[in-house]
């Protein structure tokens, strides 16, 4: 279902930021996008913002996916600022984890495209991860098109 | 044919058995399939057919005696109930002293601290962004920074977990904090909890300040430290949690725990150490899941195969040396976001599995643990739970009363011939240390992750709220803690002034000291460790000087 509106799979960067290293969560949602045709690129916890911007850049990434079990998302509205700086602001950032549901309006306003918590669901997940990804290669597409 | 007594007696058993075998079958029509999270396959009925008293001495005892599947001391809780310990950590030192003591009001008998990520990922203070500080634990990166942390707290009474790993500055800042305070270092007691770097290695990635071949010279210069200079403090704590906590099943978090218990053991004998000297202070900490029998067996089962490995394997002859103590914490990976009050049903259920499975320590979660650091009064209720099991549930009136039941003694000898035969896998891979660096121990915890997922997925693993009897209803979402940043700025605006101020010429050769020892076989680390706290010497700073000489560790990510 990913691939539908795509000539190539969607490419996305699981990963997590700040200074948590539980990684069960980041794991099996890695394993639901690749079983379902996607490319991911999975990196070790706790990178740094600089670092996930250059990797999204090299690696052509159409989605972020953001896992936090901790409190890692409240630095989540400096990635976006630094992807807007890096002009790589087509690309959709996604959370899951544990996110209070009051800091969920904080997050949206930054941009991120979508949240989710616990007890989300595989298809739920991949459909917009493969939603988001066509999004982003659009914009993406119309720039350079320009 | 047999015709003793017993063969007779059997012989009824088994007549009787397939009467009811025939009723059961003919009302339940297809019988469906039962297995624990180890993937044991759960029978309907467990008689003398699975499990004889004849098989008592050996696969029982009497608790304080091998196998010691029953306890590890003669009168286990009845004697004395087990150390209620609560994990906590939170905010500035100060905010860590106040919850401290109001906990230990409500009935905690040990202290706990945890320090914050930032302290995990081996840096200081003014090294992360503001707004993750204190979320997840206190923040401590200094001697004046633990003074204040157990400010009245009386902690050469009362026995103290520090989850601290490698290099234990914070145990260093603790024994800095007791020379200011006039405390014997023979009085301190309690645990360098997360000393066990493999478990933070394969599970939550929570250490890499250090390679991991330092992180394990590291240890043993710790064990050597404390066996001549703390006595009463255990040096070891093999942790479980981590790696069922991960998603590894409780017949695998056993079996890995074990299997590092085994490299550290085997590490410290390379070095000289007589078994007995080190093995009385080894100790262990597993999550208690809610599969209630499992858990108890995987205890009974853990004690057996402890105690005859630490005598036949490493011919211990102490009896202090076989004894499995451990310590417990019901499983946050259980609870649930959704409708959150339930959880407290369920850390009532976990808890005592872990009674009746023979502990020596409890931390009882939170329920709004699986949402935020927990807040003052979730914290006290988890404390009432303890009490409540303790002095009103009469738990404690009988010693391992589950013994004897058909179905626990079964399950016993099964969770233990699983476990057995997983560390013998490792083993075969060449002991922990070798399995961890090849990925092999990673790769399972995650396939065995994903099988318990999908399980969540299809339903054939319920968890109500979340995949049944989700409802309706007003469940409201506890507020997740979050420091003041101005008090967070604060502290770190105190801790650069403090770096100001210090002698720096102390803090220089302290340094110097500790990177020479770092390189020289014949000098104790972890002794520099703690004369770099006396002279006020960062946590950051230490770290930062052994990850420069001994390597910084890459995880080993398997996804």
């Amino acid at each position: 279902m990913s691939k539908k509106n795509l000539k190539y799979p969607a490419r996305v960067l699981v990963t997590k930021i700040g200074l948590d290293g539980h990684d069960r969560g980041s794991r099996i949602v890695a394993a639901y996008l690749r079983d379902a045709g996607m490319e991911v690129i999975y990196t070790p916890p706790w990178q740094a913002i600089d670092s996930i911007v250059t990797l999204a850049l090299q690696e052509d990434i159409d989605v972020i996916g953001l896992s936090s079990l901790a409190t890692d998302h409240l630095i989540v509205p400096d990635l976006m600022k630094s992807l807007k700086a890096a002009n790589l602001d087509h690309i959709k950032v996604i959370i899951g984890g544990i996110i209070p549901e009051c800091e969920h309006g904080m997050l949206r306003e930054a941009g991120v495209g979508e949240i989710f918590e616990p007890g989300a669901q595989r298809e739920e997940i991949v459909d917009c991860v493969a939603a988001l990804a066509a999004k982003a290669r659009q914009v993406k597409q119309e720039f350079e098109g320009v | 044919m047999d015709t003793s007594p017993k063969q007779l007696h059997l012989f009824e058993i088994e007549q009787s058995q397939k009467v009811w075998q025939q009723n059961y079958n003919a009302q339940i029509g297809e019988d469906k399939h039962v297995a624990n999270r180890s993937g044991l396959k759960i029978k309907p009925i467990y008689s003398p057919l699975d499990w004889d008293s004849d098989q008592y001495i050996k696969d029982m005892g009497f608790p304080g005696e091998m196998p010691f599947t029953r306890g590890i001391y003669p009168t286990m809780h009845r004697g004395r109930t087990w150390t209620q310990r609560q994990l906590i950590g939170l905010g500035r030192p100060q905010d860590y002293n106040k919850r401290v003591l109001s906990i230990l009001k409500a009935g905690a008998s040990a202290i706990s601290l945890i320090p914050c990520n930032s302290g995990f990922r081996g840096l200081d203070c003014d090294e992360v962004p503001l707004p993750l500080l204190g979320t997840c634990g206190t923040v401590i990166n200094t001697t004046q920074h633990m003074t204040d942390s157990l400010n009245d707290v009386p902690y050469e009474e009362i026995s103290t977990a520090l989850n601290d790993p490698s290099p234990f500055t914070l145990f260093a800042f603790l024994l800095s904090a007791a020379k200011r305070r006039g405390v014997p270092l023979e009085k301190i007691s309690g645990t360098s909890n997360q000393s066990d770097y493999i478990s933070h290695c394969v599970a939550n990635h929570m250490f890499f300040r250090l390679s991991l071949s330092g992180a394990r010279r590291v240890l043993l210069d710790h064990i050597e430290f404390c066996t001549k200079n703390v006595p009463k403090w255990n040096p070891v704590s093999v942790v479980g949690q981590h790696i069922q906590q991960a998603g590894a099943t409780p017949a695998e978090a056993m079996a890995f725990t074990l299997s590092t218990a085994i490299q550290y053991a085997e590490d410290c004998i390379d070095r000289g150490m007589e078994p007995d000297d080190f093995l009385p202070r080894f100790t262990f900490f597993f999550d208690i899941s809610i599969s209630f029998f499992e858990e108890i067996a995987k205890f009974r089962a853990g004690r057996k195969i402890w105690a005859r490995l630490t005598r036949d394997r490493f011919g211990a002859k102490d009896p202090r040396s076989w004894r499995f103590k451990f310590h417990g914490q019901t499983s946050g990976a259980d609870l649930t976001m959704q409708q959150p009050l339930n959880n407290i049903a369920r850390v009532g259920v976990q808890a005592m599995a872990g009674i009746f499975g023979g502990l020596q320590s409890l931390h009882t979660d939170s329920y709004d643990e699986a949402i935020t650091t927990p807040s003052e009064e979730t914290a006290k209720i988890a404390i009432a739970t303890q009490n409540i099991l303790r002095e009103e549930a009469h738990l404690c009136d009988v010693i391992d009363p589950l013994g004897g039941s058909y179905y626990v003694e079964k399950m016993t000898n099964q969770m233990e011939d699983e476990i057995v035969s997983i560390i013998d896998r490792v083993d075969r891979a060449g002991g922990m240390y070798a399995a961890v660096e090849a990925g092999i121990i990673q790769r399972d915890i995650g396939n065995s992750a994903l099988r318990f997922q999908s399980k969540i997925e299809n339903g054939e693993q319920p968890l109500v709220g979340v995949n049944c009897y989700e409802g309706e209803g007003n469940w409201a979402s506890p507020p997740p803690f979050r420091p003041p940043p101005d008090t967070m700025q604060e502290h770190v605006d105190h801790f650069l002034q403090f770096k100001i101020d210090r002698d720096q010429g102390a803090v220089n050769s302290a340094l110097e000291n500790l990177a020479r020892a770092a390189n020289s076989a014949n000098e104790n680390i972890f002794e520099k460790v703690v004369m770099a706290a006396d002279a006020e010497v960062t946590h950051g700073e230490i770290i930062a000087c052994l990850r420069h000489e001994m390597g910084a560790g890459d995880p080993v990510i398997i996804a």
